[in-house]
């Protein structure tokens, strides 16, 4: 991936958070140019603070927090290098829970080292500056971070959202309950191995006078596969533009 | 004498106040408020995993029925997020497209808000006034994309076509008078820029009457005045952003201070609030409907004087034109390989966010190099302001729920999503 220039407001922000920070924070490669640290789990926390509390930093407003689930990240459905050659097929792996290693290589750059990620994107009302904040959790099976609750409030529900839909736990957050799904929902419907379609449906019974939740009936379909072309990779030509 | 004992509330999913499907949990001392605790969610559709599961141009449509008021500034914040990633620049004439409709989007969002948020807490002809601008404007919505409200206007490299030359008009039928028919279509015989330079004439005096049904009113200001005070400090804590932000007392735009499009050439002021209470947000989104107004005006004066292309000319990202698909190969190859696998972002991330009438509208992206988004991420400006319900109605009324409710201008499309 290249790593695009920063602009001389965030050069100067990247300078000033590497002196704050002692290496505890890793600058991630922007294709775009925007400023973000990796940050393990435990300096999550300290770190956090710092970028509130310092003056010259000032990260007074915590913008959203958002899980990622890097499972099959970098696995394509369908591999169209050897399709030219071999004839076409629907390439299409029908079941979503497949383990995406067995389907190929990763043909992505970016290598993430864990499955689940958490990214905050944090907002400088007094500097007018933007910073992202990358931290994965270490335990697959069971992911979980701290609570950023303490430092803005606004992550209550933001973290809710994340814990709901991916099941990330947050360490000290006071009130983790569920918050899009249905009540009593089974499952983290964002995680990559959830099925599109969902595992249930539910319907009116009029015998039993009241809804009822079933297995799903309908088939999971993907209408168009997911393909990574080498083509997207290479820095487009402005002269391209245009060129039919 | 018996003990009072405080008691648990259900407020909603389908009270006609709540906005939609808000179900507020409140505990109550009398008819004060203790605790609510909003339970959201009742419309939440995935529209995020959708997203991951179509390659990026079909998705644009749903950014439509998010926050379904404001589509057309939906889709510019997911757009946005897609042409940072291509490394892509619209033409100026897109540009100039792309901010007019915002703000008749604001315009339309607002008066939406103020109809409803007057009809909640008793200015019941607020609603029927605010509806009758609003159709001129989803007017001039159906002109350029056919829809009235789920436009999808709005491309990756552009919009979807040029204003239109000719305004549609009513057509006569049994039921309405010849006279009548004129008076209708008086305004649209010349185009769609025309018809939006009279909308833009005659809507300053419009706000002015909504103004003078409310801003002095007794009854207004009473159920409005010192409701809800939410101090600078605590609205950024909360993660407040747009009209709640400012009406805090926080200079904070997107559009000014970290302008996108063409918003750093145009002028326009940014209205803020002083005490943060329910009446000044009241009185910052008036003021907002009369700045999108005049930069309507700057746009439709720009608009007129500088034809151009309104989309890339590049086929690997917006479709050729209909007439060279007819013989032209590559044409008909890249219009087909558009419209079913779609194009490959590179890989990275990006976040892109715009000023939506209800404040930041960001889009998270993660592309893995494919033609599906890896991961979409909407960060919906409602979102923190419903997380923040509890602490704005605690100590006040159960009556004053409905003003919160109104003052945080829910749409429950975008908090649920």
């Amino acid at each position: 991936m290249k790593d695009k220039e920063l602009s001389k407001k965030y050069r100067d922000l990247d300078t000033l958070i590497v002196e704050c920070m002692n290496d505890k924070l890793d600058r991630l490669p922007s294709s775009v140019g925007e400023l973000g640290y990796l940050v393990s789990a435990e300096n999550l926390i300290d770190c956090c603070m710092k970028l509130r509390d310092e003056p010259d930093l000032g990260f007074e407003v915590l913008v959203d927090v958002c899980g990622v689930d890097y499972l099959a990240y970098g696995y394509d459905e369908w591999h169209t290098e050897e399709a030219s050659g071999a004839g076409f097929s629907r390439g299409v792996d029908r079941d979503p829970a497949a383990p995406k290693a067995e389907q190929g290589q990763r043909r992505a750059d970016y290598e993430p080292p864990h499955r689940f990620a958490v990214v905050y994107h944090l907002l400088s009302v007094t500097h007018n500056r933007r910073l992202r904040l990358k931290v994965f959790c270490e335990d697959d099976k069971r992911p979980m971070v701290a609570s950023v609750t303490g430092i803005w409030t606004s992550a209550d529900w933001f973290e809710r959202e994340a814990f709901d839909l991916f099941g990330i736990l947050f360490r000290g957050h006071p009130d983790l309950r569920r918050l899009l799904t249905d009540y009593g929902f089974i499952g983290h419907p964002f995680r990559k191995d959830f099925p599109l379609i969902g595992n249930v449906e539910m319907r009116y019974d009029p015998e039993k006078g009241r809804v009822v939740y079933e297995p799903v009936r309908i088939e999971p379909r993907t209408l168009v596969p997911k393909v990574i072309r080498d083509d997207a990779r290479y820095e487009r030509d402005p002269k391209d533009a245009g060129d039919v | 004498m018996s003990e009072i004992q405080s008691f648990t509330l259900n407020f909603g999913p389908q009270h006609p106040a709540a906005h939609g499907v808000l179900r507020l949990v409140l505990e109550m001392d009398g008819e004060v408020i203790q605790r609510a605790d909003p339970h959201v969610g009742l419309l939440h559709r995935a529209t995020e995993k959708l997203a991951e599961s179509k390659p990026f141009n079909q998705s644009i449509g749903y950014m439509d029925r998010l926050d379904y008021v404001s589509m057309m500034c939906n889709e510019h914040g997911y757009v946005l997020a897609i042409e940072k990633l291509l490394g892509i620049e619209p033409p100026i004439r897109a540009q100039y497209i792309r901010v007019m409709f915002d703000e008749i989007t604001r315009i339309l969002n607002h008066l939406m808000w103020l109809g409803s948020h007057g009809l909640d807490i008793g200015a019941m002809t607020m609603f029927l006034y605010c509806f009758r601008e609003r159709e001129d404007l989803m007017d001039c919505y159906e002109a350029v994309s056919g829809t009235r409200m789920h436009a999808t206007y709005y491309r990756p490299g552009g919009v979807y076509r040029d204003l239109p030359e000719r305004m549609p008009k009513y057509q006569s039928s049994s039921r309405r008078s010849e006279k009548n028919l004129a008076r209708l279509n008086d305004d649209r015989r010349g185009n769609l820029l025309d018809f939006i330079e009279r909308f833009t004439e005659k809507f300053p005096g419009r706000v002015d009457e909504y103004e003078t049904l409310l801003t002095d009113n007794r009854i207004w200001k009473q159920r409005t005045v010192n409701i809800a005070v939410v101090s600078p400090e605590r609205a950024m804590q909360l993660g407040f952003s747009g009209p709640m932000l400012r009406g805090s007392g926080v200079v904070w735009d997107l559009r000014k201070q970290q302008s996108y499009e063409v918003y750093d050439q145009l002028d326009f002021d940014i209205p803020v609030g002083v005490n943060g209470d329910c009446y000044d947000r009241y009185l910052v989104r008036m003021e907002e409907m009369r700045q999108s107004n005049r930069i309507i005006r700057q746009c439709v004066e720009w608009l007129r004087e500088n034809p151009g292309p309104v989309i890339l000319d590049d086929h690997k990202i917006a479709p050729p034109k209909r007439v060279e698909m007819k013989d032209d190969m590559e044409s008909l190859i890249h219009h087909f390989k558009l419209f079913t696998e779609g194009y490959c972002v590179p890989e990275g991330e990006a976040y892109a966010a715009v000023e939506h009438p209800k404040g930041e509208f960001g889009c998270y992206l993660i592309s893995d190099g494919s033609n599906k988004p890896y991961r979409l991420k909407i960060r919906a400006a409602g979102f923190a302001h419903m997380a923040a319900m509890n602490e704005m109605v605690a100590g006040h009324m159960l009556a004053d729920v409905v003003a919160v409710i109104g003052t945080q201008d829910i749409v429950f499309g975008e908090i649920d999503r």
